[in-house]
This record gives C-alpha cells, sequence and structure tokens, in this order.
C-alpha cells in the first residue's frame, strides 16, 4: 500500500506532531512519501521523499492553494491514503481533498482493526468502527493516538512550485494573551469542569487548590462560559501542564482536555458519572458530588 | 443578506447509551434530544449577522422528524424560516452524502453568507461544513471564534493550539464553521417561542449520492484505566482520598 503523510509547520517550524502519519503508515506496513507547506529550513528527518512548498510563498494557512498543491503531488504518487493530524490545519484540509479525489473521509482515528479504522464517537463514550467505500481514503489522525519514537534520516526534497491563486487571506497571527498566572509550573493543580455547576462555584475550586499549594484550572466549556480567563485553560487550545498532582473536578474528559493533562503524575477525578471517559486516565476516581466533596476535602487539609 | 445556518439534533452527551439493533449505532429510545451545542454558536452568529446586515435568515436540518424541534428553537432565536430535509436513516449517511443533499438545495437558494457547527457532538467528523462549501464552489474558514463582516468581506480568527490563533479574511459568499465561544447564544424569549410556532418549515424532496464510508460496528470501549474506584459519603470520601493523597504523593508530605 502506497500512503502520502502530511507534515505540519507554523511559523517556520516543524510540529512535531508530523510524525505521527509515520507511525500509523508503519503500522499499516505502507510505503510512503510526505507533503510539507513548510521552511526549508526546517526539515523533517525523515528517509523518504518529501514533497516541499515553501511557506513564505504558498502561505502557511492557505486551503486553496495547499489542496492544488497536494493533489498535484496524489496525481504524481498515486496514494491509496493520505494521513493528516486531527489538528486546526488537518481537519480543515483534508475534506477539501478528500471531496475533490472522491475519496472516502475519516476523522480523528485511534486505532486500526482488521478492515476498518476506529474513531471515537458521543465524547469517546463510544468506538465507531468505520470502512472506507472508495478506492483513495484520507484519514486524519487523534492527537497523540500514533507515535513515534525518535525519526531518523533525511529527505530527498523535491520542492514544488505555486502558481495557484489565494481564496482566503491570512492576515496575521495572534498569541493567546498572557496572564500571571504559569500553570506548567505548579505542582498541585485542580481543574473545573463544567460539572461545578455555576461559577459561583469556582471559588470552592480555587480553596482547594490554595489548601494544597497549588493552582487552579479550567475545562474549556468554563473558559467559554467567561467563568474564568482562558490563561487557567487546560487542553489543546489551553496549556499542557503535567504537575505532581492533578484533581479533575467535574470534568468529563473530552479528548482535548486530556491531551493537556494526561502526563500528570497522580490524577484525581471527583465526577458523578461513574462512565466519564476522564475515569479512563484517572488513578483515582470518586465518584461524589463536587459541591460536597471538594469543601469537606478544603476543610479537612484546613483543619 | 441571504443567509443559511445548518444544524444538528443530537442527543445529550450525559445520556447513557445504548447500542441499535443492527450494532452500527446509538439507540435513539429514551435520549433528550437538543441541539448540537457547536451550531448553538453559529445560530447565534446567523442571528447577528442577520440584525445588522438585514435581509433573510434560513436554518436548515437533516434527519427525522424529531429534528424539528431543534428548527423550532433556532427560530425561537430569530431565523426566519426553515428547512427539513427529512431523513429517517441519517445515522447511516457519511459526511459527504449529507454534505451533498444540503449542496443541492442550496445551490438553488444562493446564500451569501452559511454557517455550520465546526463538528457534531456525536459524529464529531468536523466534515460537512467544509465539504458543502467545496460543493458550492465557495470560499470557507473553519473553527472560528470571532467573526466581523463589513457587507461584502469578512474577517474571522480560527483558532489554532496551545492558545494561537489565525486572522483570515475572505470575500462573500463565504461558509464558516463556527467553534465553541465565539459567542453567547441567546436564550429564545417566550414570546419569540409563540412567534416561532408560526414560521414556515418546509420539507423539500432530494435524493442523497451513496456514502463514501460505511459504519461496521459500533462498541463502548474496553475500560483500560487501572484506577481506584471510590463511592459512598461524602465525609468518608474526603477521609479516604486524604489517606491516597498522603500515600501515593509528595504533595502533602
Amino acid at each position: 500500500m502506497k500512503a502520502l503523510l502530511i507534515a505540519e509547520s507554523r511559523q517556520g517550524q516543524l510540529l512535531p506532531s508530523s510524525y505521527e502519519p509515520l507511525a500509523f503508515a508503519r503500522r499499516l506496513g505502507a510505503e510512503t512519501s510526505m507533503f510539507l507547506v513548510g521552511s526549508p529550513q526546517c526539515l523533517p528527518q525523515y528517509d523518504g521523499k518529501l514533497y516541499l512548498a515553501d511557506a513564505s510563498q504558498a502561505g502557511e494557512y492557505n486551503p486553496a492553494v495547499h489542496k492544488q498543491l497536494l493533489l498535484k503531488v496524489v496525481e504524481e504518487e498515486q496514494p491509496e491514503l493520505i494521513i493528516f493530524c486531527h489538528s486546526s490545519y488537518g481537519w480543515d484540509l483534508a475534506p477539501r481533498v478528500a471531496v475533490s479525489l472522491a475519496a472516502a473521509q475519516i476523522s480523528e482515528v485511534v486505532d486500526l482493526v482488521d478492515g476498518g479504522f476506529v474513531v471515537p464517537a458521543c465524547n469517546s463514550k463510544l468506538r465507531r468502527t468505520v470502512k472506507p467505500q472508495s478506492s483513495i481514503t484520507v484519514v486524519t489522525l487523534q492527537s497523540g493516538a500514533f507515535n513515534l519514537v525518535s525519526p531518523t534520516g533525511s529527505p530527498r526534497v523535491e520542492l514544488l512550485a505555486n502558481n495557484v491563486k489565494a481564496g482566503v487571506e491570512f492576515v496575521a497571527y495572534e498569541a493567546a494573551e498572557k496572564g500571571g498566572v504559569d500553570l506548567s509550573r505548579a505542582e498541585v493543580i485542580v481543574t473545573a469542569g463544567r460539572g461545578i455547576g455555576k461559577p459561583e462555584n469556582l471559588r470552592m475550586i480555587e480553596s482547594l487548590a490554595k489548601a494544597l499549594g497549588g493552582e487552579f484550572g479550567a475545562s474549556r466549556p468554563v473558559v467559554d462560559a467567561g467563568w474564568t480567563e482562558h490563561n487557567r485553560q487546560i487542553g489543546t487550545t489551553g496549556q499542557t501542564v503535567a504537575p505532581k498532582l492533578y484533581i479533575a473536578c467535574g470534568i468529563s474528559g473530552a479528548i482535548q482536555h486530556l491531551a493537556g493533562m494526561k502526563k500528570s503524575e497522580l490524577v484525581v477525578a471527583i465526577n458523578t458519572d461513574r462512565d466519564a471517559p476522564i475515569g479512563e486516565v484517572a488513578d483515582v476516581l470518586v465518584v461524589a458530588d463536587v459541591k460536597q466533596l471538594v469543601p469537606a476535602l478544603t476543610d479537612r487539609l484546613a483543619g | 443578506m441571504k443567509i443559511l445556518v445548518c444544524i444538528k439534533q443530537v442527543p445529550d452527551m450525559e445520556s447513557k447509551f445504548k447500542l441499535n439493533s443492527s450494532g452500527t449505532w446509538y439507540s435513539d429510545q429514551d435520549l433528550a434530544w437538543r441541539m448540537n451545542e457547536y451550531d448553538e454558536f453559529a445560530v447565534e452568529q446567523a442571528v447577528q449577522l442577520k440584525e445588522q446586515a438585514g435581509g433573510e435568515l434560513v436554518v436548515l436540518s437533516l434527519g427525522p422528524d424529531r429534528v424539528r424541534e431543534a428548527l423550532k428553537k433556532a427560530l425561537a432565536m430569530g431565523a426566519d424560516r426553515g428547512i427539513h430535509l427529512q431523513d429517517e436513516a441519517s445515522h447511516e449517511k457519511d459526511p459527504y452524502a449529507i454534505a451533498s443533499v444540503i449542496a443541492a438545495y442550496a445551490k438553488q437558494e444562493n446564500f451569501d453568507v452559511i454557517f455550520t457547527g465546526m463538528q457534531s457532538q456525536d459524529r464529531g467528523s468536523a466534515q460537512v461544513g467544509l465539504i458543502l462549501a467545496e460543493l458550492l464552489g465557495i470560499n470557507s474558514i473553519s473553527t472560528i471564534v470571532d467573526f466581523s463582516c463589513d457587507g461584502s468581506s469578512v474577517t474571522a480568527k480560527r483558532e489554532l493550539e496551545g492558545g494561537l490563533k489565525a486572522v483570515v479574511k475572505t470575500s462573500l459568499p463565504a461558509l464558516f464553521t463556527c467553534q465553541l465561544g465565539l459567542n453567547s447564544p441567546r436564550y429564545p424569549t417566550l414570546p419569540n417561542i409563540m412567534k416561532a410556532k408560526k414560521k414556515e418549515i418546509a420539507t423539500p424532496t432530494l435524493t442523497a449520492p451513496t456514502s463514501l464510508a460505511a459504519t461496521l460496528s459500533v462498541a463502548f470501549p474496553e475500560k483500560k484505566g487501572q484506577g481506584l474506584v471510590l463511592e459512598g459519603d461524602a465525609g468518608e470520601l474526603a477521609d479516604q482520598l486524604l489517606t491516597i493523597l498522603k500515600e501515593k504523593s509528595t504533595v502533602l508530605k
């Protein structure tokens, strides 16, 4: 089988996730080539053919241009499988390419089984096995599901010329506002999820964090609801942390959240739902109401 | 301005899911249904754009008869009329087939702006909106967390990883897929709920192409967590948990 791997670059730097499609292709035993819109100064360690378009001309985000460049490579390489990361780049470009090729797209693949690709459904409460019925298949891989240890080699580069006109104009990158909190330095993090019920209850999370000498964090829905600032958000679109103790309060455990905290040393989850996906990564799952358990814990620590 | 917003009805994600008889999706019995959360942000943005630019806002949903409840909510939030693409087995269709049916409808209407959610909470493919734009041959921007329209062009912010955003600009017509947190979706007021009852929901008949992918099976994930599970009275749990923390972690020493 032939597979085309899609690497990613941002602000001139190759993203480490670029190696995940290679790990996946190796598991399939596929013959590979790679596609990157990036910098000639920052190439992946890869023993194979790399189709490279210079991002200084093609732009780092320009779906119409990237699609056309990629379709040219597909025509030349004739892959049966095109492998993206399920990232803001991958989930944006993959469907555009798939529909142009009349290819099935399978999003956020986490595993391979005989005859199908396994993807999560319903906030990871279910696993769905999907089989493509087209001659070419496009897949996007869940972040961190397939990891490649120590990539090696240097690619044979074939430069791609760009003569496509942009549809969407890239204006600028905007970094997150940096606040006074650096959660990555905290030894203890107590995090609030939607399960805390209402914004006033954030105070009890904060009190527990203080009693433990740590900081409090929040899941995305809590930040989106405006209950606290973005600089306390943990997950793929916030901060990635690995404290000695992580206490998740009322957090169901969406994959985007887990990606930001699963390397914590000891994970405690407090949740009323015994089946919540957070249980998968928790060393201790306490089936309880946050509003009762958290103050009880804080009292005992203070006393 | 002519605006379309596409919505999906999904089960409450806190539900206890059971599998259907063929084992290819969840059973739709005994579930509480609601509008896909991402789509609430899409509807709100569409209503705000209509309030700003004037014109007409159409809300569309595909699925069995129960999806009319989600359509009614969008009508109560401010959409002018609804389109229900009836489909008793929409869960058997892949994103390509679903986008194709919507495209068949949208082609006749020449919308200036189309909004969808960034993904659905149940299927989570994040494909339908972008495929729809490609089939219509219009620009599209995914995962937006900010939107401003000057009448002929839109500047939007895309959410990337690690708190980074990309500011991007497009001419119209264009499609936008909406991320959580884009705005604050309004709650329909009682008078608007009453008014929405009189708004039209049309049911055009359109045929879908064959799907490019099929579900072989659906299963519950294997519990790989070796973790300890504690249940009981809150006070006792707090004692138990503190003992464990003192044993297993250095932070309390």
